[in-house]
């Protein structure tokens, strides 16, 4: 019987009382008396030398405080790459100057050229409108191939071209994985586009920032799944900031996918014009804005082959990517093609000889960093249309095949640098099969037929990488912070506790789960738990939201804290009933002595802790509070199996996803429902990204697809009813919970099903195309199924 | 948005007067207009609402038999009262946008504006239907005069659009997936004197009779008449979504599907 509360219930997520009554507080409801607005004046070319911004006549303006440009941040300092990547030449990438306003030069549509600050957002925008600016335009480098020919124009002029580095995973392993190549007995190769995207969360970015003259202090409000983060990028490598004088708030944040963990110009901007202007100032950003400011995602132009022997085992995999970087370094941009990339690249197979090679590329775009996934989708994505392309080539069930070349014995040490310590892939394939009703699919392509449509049925496999650790081997894998987390578990003197977690919630749900874990550990009721994050003044120190990370790593610390307060609360009530301490247990609420009836209750242990009366002071400090640390052995693995069935129009190209199936192996799961909602939320994604978005410049740098107007957004309509199942459970061996992440897995593990389901269906019609890139939209099915 | 200020004239009469201003802009549900201004793309000095007037709102059907469709008649109005009538453009209606769009769009701001996505165009022009205006009544054929270009002059209302009604009628309609605008649609009216068929979405002219397709379909109304039968691609959008062959291809099939959908 399923609990009704604790670890394995399906509590209801508390947050959403206040945010479906519209009680929520997001950055945009923070308004401080006296604030001013700022309203940024973007290139609408994609690259050129900006030879001046004369702000006279705007800065004459009603309502105009003061107008910004390039030059007022000389002195200030390049927003900050969070991870140097060295490339297979040893070398460290090249890492541009990236400043808060554009100075010198342009070069992406959308880049902050000049910003106003004025009494209203509406003087501030007419006052934009009246800045001359002059930029004498140069040829912009799009496309990825192009930008790193000779000669090409240079995105950076400081910089020796526009490759930022050609990494090579693992290099010394190269050779090897050349020679197994040669003696293949078969060859499957697959070119292909990972397509840039656009996060939009819904909602848009906003920055608040306050400066208080009589303290020097700093307040930033942000919308940011990592305040910690932010304080520590722009406190000490933008603005020079002390962490002690800079607070960053991120409370209620609406959406996140990872583009809203990187600092962002905005946020240094305002938290800098604070000061300057003696003024809070405010900066929301609009929806069009968002198109052309926040990082990007994916965009990765891939070749991989697969090489395998006689028997359909596969021997050796080689990958070659092209990954956009944007115009600049966006703060994990270059870890994102590389470690979350390259380290996944086995997937659930044990293909023994693995090389991977990455150049990553600037352009004239939209800087491009991590966007639900991050890395494990685009490998996930070549590898598992590869595998079913093989399978067609080599005329075997796509199932069987991969059955075949599955890690079956763990740990397993990937050819790739990492060791999945848990999984169990057979599992999660036989759950999904028994799931999708293979057998029924022949039945269900004739009823399709016979309404004129095609049916398609695909899987795919996946395997990620989440809470990535420990800090020491991130370090010398380049990246320049630790990925630990920290919580303080502070127990109130009548037994209520509030948890100070470093991870951020943005739509995860923590105050839920986390409350579960903590009430189930002590066995109090939830409510007596409550969860604060996001506020850099109210939480010690935190690394925030992002790669699924919070129940691995900050749910551990958090665990580990609570420890420290059981394990002193035992000592107190140890006193109280006079008991030896090793006799004391814990169960339901109250400390027992073991073989009595001797008991006493949370609150009046808790309350003994503040007023300590009858209290071991000789022994242990009044009070409880404790604060752990936590940095993880290594990341976690989840993986699953996906099944998608779509139907396909063949005189529209329209496919419409008719079933959708995922059997995932999240280890441990706190909250069966908030875990089921984020598969959901992933699946969504992932079908977008197959079916429907796609971020699009033209050869000039012009974003084509900047609004939902062209931008194609997944509906509800657009999605089925998802089957979802995690009962196929092999608990994370290295963290106290035994969880391992949940948050990407539907985006990682649900574009490749799509693909190998409408290639399927084409099958069924006759046409036999290798490969469709994705969005696969009506246009190019109509298009393919008539080549 | 720039400033502006708001006229809301509760006659036709008012509406016009007040439209005599210069720079002087008339708003209807609003649906393409405030974002037009919210984008800044517009700087109105005065915009005349028209959605106070209780004349310009209503179905009903006319004395010769037309249903006639106040200007200020919201899509959800028509897709609900047209529904007995005129089942065809009660649909038609009823797939516009959004609920929220059907209830604040309006047929005579949709006539009006005549976007070349827009879905109304394609019924006006199917049924060889009446635009009626403060002053004069065009004829649908003489209405629609490419992108965004009508016969209306500066301060002209749509007041009312009298739509002759078909015997049997169908819109089908493929969508662009981004916006959800017809990226193709076509109207099929069969009359007793004949059947029209007009194109919404695709061409680069606004929406258009495709005239073959009315003659072979006058001849025998099945969907195998029109099968033979293609538009030049030349004169298809193309775009993100979809290129001129593509789009010439999907009127043939929207126009095949629409009589199918008529002959059940």
């Amino acid at each position: 019987m399923p609990k009704d509360s604790g670890i394995g219930a399906s509590s209801k997520r508390r947050e959403d009382i206040r945010f479906l009554t519209g009680d929520g507080n997001y950055t945009d409801d923070i308004n401080i008396h006296g604030q001013a607005y700022v309203h940024f004046l973007r290139s609408d070319v994609a690259h050129g030398t900006l030879n001046s911004v004369n702000t006279d006549a705007a800065a004459a303006m009603d309502g105009v405080v003061k107008i910004f440009t390039g030059t007022d941040f000389e002195a200030v300092g390049s927003i900050p790459c969070g991870w140097q990547v060295t490339d297979k030449h040893g070398e460290v990438m090249q890492e541009p100057r990236h400043p808060v306003l554009a100075h010198g030069k342009v070069r992406h549509v959308g880049e902050p050229i000049a910003a106003v600050v004025a009494d209203t957002p509406e003087q501030a925008r007419d006052a934009a409108e009246a800045i001359e600016v002059d930029i004498s335009e140069l040829p912009a480098v799009i496309d990825m191939k192009e930008a790193v020919r000779d000669g090409a124009p240079k995105v950076h002029d400081d910089l020796t071209g526009n490759l930022c580095y050609d990494w090579g995973f693992v290099e010394e392993n190269k050779g090897a994985v050349d020679a197994a190549f040669e003696k293949a007995a078969h060859v499957t190769t697959l070119e292909l586009v990972n397509n840039r995207l656009v996060a939009n969360p819904m909602e848009p970015r906003v920055a608040v920032g306050d400066f208080a003259r009589s303290t020097g202090d700093y307040t930033l409000y942000t919308t940011s799944q990592n305040p910690h983060v932010i304080r520590l990028l722009m406190g000490a490598f933008v603005l020079g900031i002390p962490e002690h004088k800079l607070r960053v708030v991120a409370p209620d944040v609406g959406g996140g996918f990872g583009t809203k963990i990187f600092h962002y110009q905005e946020e240094a901007f305002v938290t800098f014009a604070a000061k300057a202007c003696n003024r809070p100032v405010k900066w929301t950003s609009s929806r069009s804005e968002a198109f052309m400011s926040d990082a990007h995602g994916r965009d990765h132009v891939t070749k991989i082959e697969l090489a395998l022997d006689a028997d359909n085992n596969f021997t050796a995999l080689r990958t070659d990517t092209y990954a956009n970087m944007g115009a600049y370094l966006s703060t994990f941009a270059p870890s994102v093609p590389t470690w979350l990339h390259g380290t996944l690249m086995a997937g659930n197979y044990k293909t023994p000889l693995i090389y991977v090679n990455v150049k990553a590329v600037f352009t004239n775009t939209v800087p491009v960093d991590a966007y639900r996934g991050a890395g494990r989708p685009e490998a996930t994505y070549q590898l598992e249309r590869l595998v079913d392309k093989a399978a067609h080539e080599l005329g075997v069930d796509p199932i069987k095949l991969r059955r075949q070349n599955f890690v079956t014995e763990f740990p397993y040490a990937t050819p790739v640098a990492v060791e999945y310590d848990t999984g169990d892939y057979i599992a999660t394939m036989d759950k999904l099969e028994e799931m999708a009703d293979v057998a029924g699919f022949a039945a269900r392509r004739q009823e399709s037929e016979a309404k004129g449509r095609l049916r398609g049925f695909g899987v795919n496999c996946y395997i990620e990488a989440c809470g990535i650790a420990p800090s020491n081997l991130v370090g010398q894998l380049g990246a320049r912070a630790g990925l630990y987390e920290s919580a303080t578990v502070r127990v109130n003197a009548t037994g209520g506790l509030v948890v100070m977690t470093g991870s951020h919630s943005h739509g995860q749900g923590h105050e839920t789960s986390f409350a579960q874990v903590v009430a189930e550990m002590i066995g109090i009721d939830e409510s007596m738990v409550e969860i604060v994050h996001g506020d850099t003044d109210r939480v010690p120190m935190g690394m925030g939201t992002y790669g699924s990370r919070s129940l691995a790593v900050g749910g551990s610390a958090m665990v580990r804290a609570t420890e420290k307060i059981i394990a002193k609360a035992r000592k107190i009530a140890s006193h109280l009933l006079e008991a030896s301490e090793t006799d004391v247990e814990l169960k339901d609420g109250a400390f027992t002595v073991a073989g009595t009836d001797k008991s006493v209750a949370w609150g009046d242990v808790t309350l003994a802790a503040y007023v300590p009366h009858n209290y071991p002071l000789e022994e242990i400090e009044p009070g409880l509070e404790e604060t752990a640390f936590y940095d993880p052995a290594n990341f976690t693995y989840p993986s699953g199996a996906y099944a998608c069935e779509v139907e396909l129009d063949p005189e529209t190209g329209q496919v419409t996803v008719e079933r959708f199936f995922a059997a995932d192996d999240f280890g441990n799961i706190v909250n069966p429902m908030i875990v089921t909602g984020q598969v959901h939320g992933g699946l969504a994604q992932g079908i977008g990204q197959a079916l429907m978005e796609n971020c699009t410049y033209d050869a000039d740098g012009q974003l084509l697809s900047a609004s939902y107007m062209d931008y194609a957004m997944p509906r509800a309509s657009d999605l089925p009813f998802y089957d979802v199942d995690h009962s196929c459970q092999t608990p994370c061996t290295h963290n106290p919970l035994g969880v391992k992440g949940c948050g990407e897995a539907g985006a990682i593990g649900s574009p490749p099903a799509v693909v190998n389901a409408v290639l399927d269906a084409m099958r069924s019609g006759g046409k036999d195309v290798s490969h469709i890139d994705m969005p696969v939209s009506p246009h190019r099915v109509w298009e393919a199924m008539n080549s | 948005m720039y400033n502006f200020d708001v006229e809301r004239p509760k006659t036709v009469a008012d509406a016009v007067n007040a439209l005599a201003t210069d720079e002087a802009q008339p708003m209807s549900g609003g649906q393409t207009l405030i974002p037009t201004l919210k984008a800044r793309l517009a700087m109105p000095s005065v915009l005349v609402s028209l959605s106070g007037i209780d004349e310009m709102k209503g179905v009903r059907k006319g004395d010769d038999g037309r249903l006639c469709i106040g200007g200020g008649t919201t899509h959800a109005t028509v897709a609900a009262e047209a529904a007995a009538d005129f089942p065809g453009l009660a649909g038609l209606a009823a797939r516009i946008g959004d609920p929220a769009v059907r209830n604040r769009g309006t047929i005579g701001g949709s006539v009006a504006n005549n976007d070349p996505s827009a879905c109304y165009p394609a019924a006006v022009l199917a049924t060889g239907a009446t635009v009626v205006t403060n002053n004069r009544e065009i004829a649908a054929d003489d209405y629609f005069q490419g992108m965004f270009a009508t016969a209306l002059e500066e301060g002209e209302i749509v007041t009312e659009v009298k739509f002759p009604i078909p015997q049997a009628s169908h819109y089908e309609k493929h969508i662009q997936p981004a916006s959800r605008f017809p990226l193709v649609a076509v109207f099929v009216a069969k009359f007793a004197d004949g059947v029209r068929v007009a194109v919404t979405g695709a061409s680069e002219n606004g929406v258009f009779r495709w005239t073959e397709a009315e003659a072979a379909l006058g001849g025998a109304f099945n969907s195998d008449t029109v099968k033979g039968l293609t538009v030049d691609a030349a004169d298809m959008i193309s775009d993100l979504h979809g290129s001129g062959a593509y789009r010439a291809h999907l009127v043939g099939v929207m126009t095949r599907r629409a009589v199918d959908a008529i002959n059940g």
